[in-house]
C-alpha cells in the first residue's frame, strides 16, 4: 500500500480553494455490518465518534471514553476492541460490527442476545450493547472455560447497576450450548 | 485533543524519515490516544506504523530463542502456543494485564512504550515534572498509594505500569531498535530509565528510533515459575505491587534465580545481587527472605504507599514459593495459591 499523508494545514489551506472543503478530511473505506461505506474521516476522529456521531449508529456507547468502562465495544475484523481508543483513519480498510449488526436480517436476535434477555442480565442497558459485543468477542477466542474465566475475560466491561451474575450466567449459557459467535 | 496530521509510511525507513521532533509514531494507540484526550501528549503529527510489513510476526530464533515482532499483540503474543508452552512466565505476565480489548488492539512495542505515569501525570491541571519539565512532583506529598517505593527522584516517583514488561525483564529479553544509525540491541534492563533529574524521559530509545522486535533467549522456567500481581481490585488494574519470578531447580536447590518487581519503580526493578543470593541454596523461607531484603534494599514510602514495602516483601517470598513449589498463580482464580 503507498504511503498516504495529509495535514490539518493542508485541509485549512484547501478550504480557500473551491475543490476541497476542511471537512472533507482523509478518504478511508470501513465495512460497517455488512455494508461498505466510502467515508472521509479527520485523523482525530476515534471510532466510536465516526459510529455515533456520523453514521447514526448510536448502539454502540460513549461511556468513560477513556478504555476502561467497555461501553464502547465493537468487534473489529472479528475481535473485540475499544472504540474509543480507535482512530477511525488507522482503521481503514477494517471490518467493523456493532450491536447493530448482530441479529439477523430477518430480526432474529444473535443468541447472546437472547440470553442476556433470558437471564436479565441488564438494569439500565447503558453498558450492555459492549457487554453484548465483548461477550461474542470472548466466545470467537475460545479461551474462557468455566465462570472464573467469563469473569476474567469480561473484566473490560463494567456495569454500575452490578449485573455481573446474570451477565456471567447469560455468557455460560450460550457458551455451553455451543457458541453461536 | 490537539490537532495533528496523519501520515502513513509504507516501511520502516520512511516512518523513521517522517516522524519529525515533534511526532508521534502510533500502533494500536491504546495509551498515546488516551494521552492525546488529555492533552498530555500533544504530537503535531502522527505517523501510522500499524501496517508496516513484517513486524507483526513470532518466528524461531537459530539459539532457540524467539524473535516477537514489535507489531504482534498483546493477545497473539500471550495465547502463542510457543510462547504458553516454553515462556509460560511471558504469558501469564501479560494476561494479568490490561483488558481483552486492550489486549487486543496493544503492541508488542506499544506495550514497551507506554508511558511511565501517575495520576500527577494525567492530570493537566496540576504541576508534574514529567509532563512539564521544572513544575514540581506533587505525589511526593500528596496522594501517593499506587506511586514508588524504589529508584526515586526528588523529581517524580511514578511507577511503569506495565506486566508484559515485568516478565520481559525476568526473562532477559533484548529489544531490538531501528533508527537513522542502522539498528541496535537494548537489553530489558536498559531499555526504560529511572527518573532521575529528566522524568519526562522513560526509555533509553532516541526520539527517531523505532521498536521492531523484542528477543526471548533459549526457553527460560517453564516450569518453575510465576506471576504474582496484587492489585485494588481482582482485575483489571495496575499492579500495587507485582512479582515474576523464574528458578532453575535441582530438587529442593535452587541453581538459577530470576525475579522482577513491578509497580514499585520507575522500570521493572531488578536485583542480580538477590538472584546471586539465591543461587545454591535451599528453597524456603531462609533463603526467600534474604532475597526479598536485598531486592527491596532501600525502599522508601511517600506516606500512602508505606504499605508497599511490607506487601512486596511478602509477595517475594510467596511469589519465591509459588515457582519453587511448581504452581504458578492462577490469572483466573484470583486465591492466593
Amino acid at each position: 500500500m503507498p504511503g498516504i499523508s495529509a495535514s490539518p494545514g493542508q485541509l485549512a489551506s484547501a478550504a480557500a480553494l473551491p475543490v476541497s472543503r476542511p471537512a472533507d478530511g482523509i478518504p478511508i473505506t470501513l465495512t460497517i455490518n455488512g455494508t461498505r461505506r466510502q467515508l472521509a474521516v479527520q485523523p482525530w476522529t476515534t471510532l466510536l465518534d465516526l459510529l455515533r456521531e456520523e453514521l447514526n449508529l448510536t448502539g454502540t456507547k460513549k461511556g468513560c471514553d477513556h478504555g476502561q468502562c467497555g461501553a464502547c465495544t465493537v468487534l473489529l475484523d472479528g475481535q473485540r476492541i475499544n472504540s474509543c481508543l480507535a482512530l477511525a483513519v488507522t482503521k481503514d480498510g477494517a471490518e467493523v460490527t456493532t450491536i447493530e449488526g448482530l441479529a439477523k436480517a430477518d430480526g432474529s436476535l444473535h443468541p447472546l442476545q437472547e440470553a442476556f434477555v433470558e437471564h436479565d442480565a441488564f438494569q439500565c442497558g447503558y453498558c450492555t450493547p459492549g457487554q453484548i459485543c465483548s461477550a461474542v468477542g470472548l466466545l470467537r477466542e475460545g479461551h474462557a472455560h468455566n465462570a472464573d474465566e467469563i469473569r476474567e475475560l469480561m473484566s473490560g466491561n463494567i456495569c454500575r447497576c452490578g449485573a455481573y451474575p446474570n451477565i456471567v450466567a447469560a455468557i455460560e449459557q450460550v457458551r455451553q450450548d455451543g457458541g453461536a459467535a | 485533543m490537539e490537532r495533528f496530521s496523519y501520515h502513513r509510511p509504507s516501511g520502516l525507513d520512511e516512518a523513521v524519515r517522517a516522524v519529525g521532533p515533534h511526532g508521534k509514531f502510533i500502533a494500536g494507540g491504546t495509551n498515546l490516544v488516551d494521552l492525546m484526550k488529555y492533552d498530555v501528549e500533544r504530537p503535531n503529527r502522527l505517523v501510522d506504523v500499524a501496517r508496516i510489513p513484517g513486524l507483526d510476526r513470532i518466528e524461531p530464533l537459530p539459539d532457540g530463542g524467539l524473535r516477537i515482532g514489535a507489531l504482534v499483540s498483546n493477545s497473539a503474543l500471550a495465547y502463542d502456543e510457543r510462547v504458553q508452552r516454553d515462556y509460560p512466565l511471558l504469558s501469564r505476565a501479560i494476561l494479568s494485564g490490561a483488558s481483552p480489548q486492550l489486549r487486543n488492539a496493544a503492541t508488542t512495542g506499544g506495550n514497551l512504550l507506554q508511558r511511565t505515569r501517575c495520576y500527577y501525570f494525567y492530570d493537566a491541571g496540576t504541576p508534574c515534572n514529567k509532563r512539564e519539565p521544572g513544575t514540581g512532583c506533587p505525589a511526593r506529598t500528596g496522594r501517593n498509594r499506587i506511586h514508588a517505593i524504589l529508584g526515586t527522584s526528588e523529581h517524580c516517583i511514578a511507577t511503569h505500569p506495565s506486566d508484559m514488561c515485568v516478565a520481559l525483564a525476568a526473562l532477559e529479553a533484548v529489544v531490538r531498535v531501528s533508527g537513522p544509525g542502522g539498528e541496535r540491541a537494548i537489553p530489558m534492563a536498559e531499555f526504560h530509565r529511572l527518573p532521575g533529574d529528566r522524568p519526562e524521559i522513560d526509555t533509553t530509545l532516541a526520539p527517531d528510533e523505532i521498536v521492531t522486535a523484542v528477543d526471548l533467549p533459549a526457553p527460560r522456567f517453564p516450569r518453575h515459575f510465576t506471576y504474582l500481581k496484587l492489585r485494588d481490585r481482582l482485575s483489571y488494574a495496575f499492579a500495587l505491587v507485582s512479582v515474576a519470578v523464574g528458578l532453575e531447580m535441582e530438587g529442593e536447590t535452587v541453581r538459577d534465580a530470576r525475579i522482577a518487581l513491578g509497580g514499585v519503580a520507575h522500570k521493572p526493578w531488578r536485583v542480580p545481587a538477590a538472584e546471586a543470593l539465591l543461587r545454591g541454596r535451599t528453597a524456603g523461607k531462609e533463603a526467600f527472605g534474604e532475597a526479598a531484603a536485598a531486592l527491596l534494599q532501600g525502599a522508601r514510602g511517600f506516606g500512602d504507599n508505606d504499605f508497599k514495602i511490607e506487601l512486596a516483601r511478602r509477595a517475594i517470598n510467596r511469589a519465591l514459593a509459588q515457582a519453587a513449589a511448581g504452581k504458578p498463580q492462577s490469572v483466573a482464580d484470583k486465591r492466593i495459591a
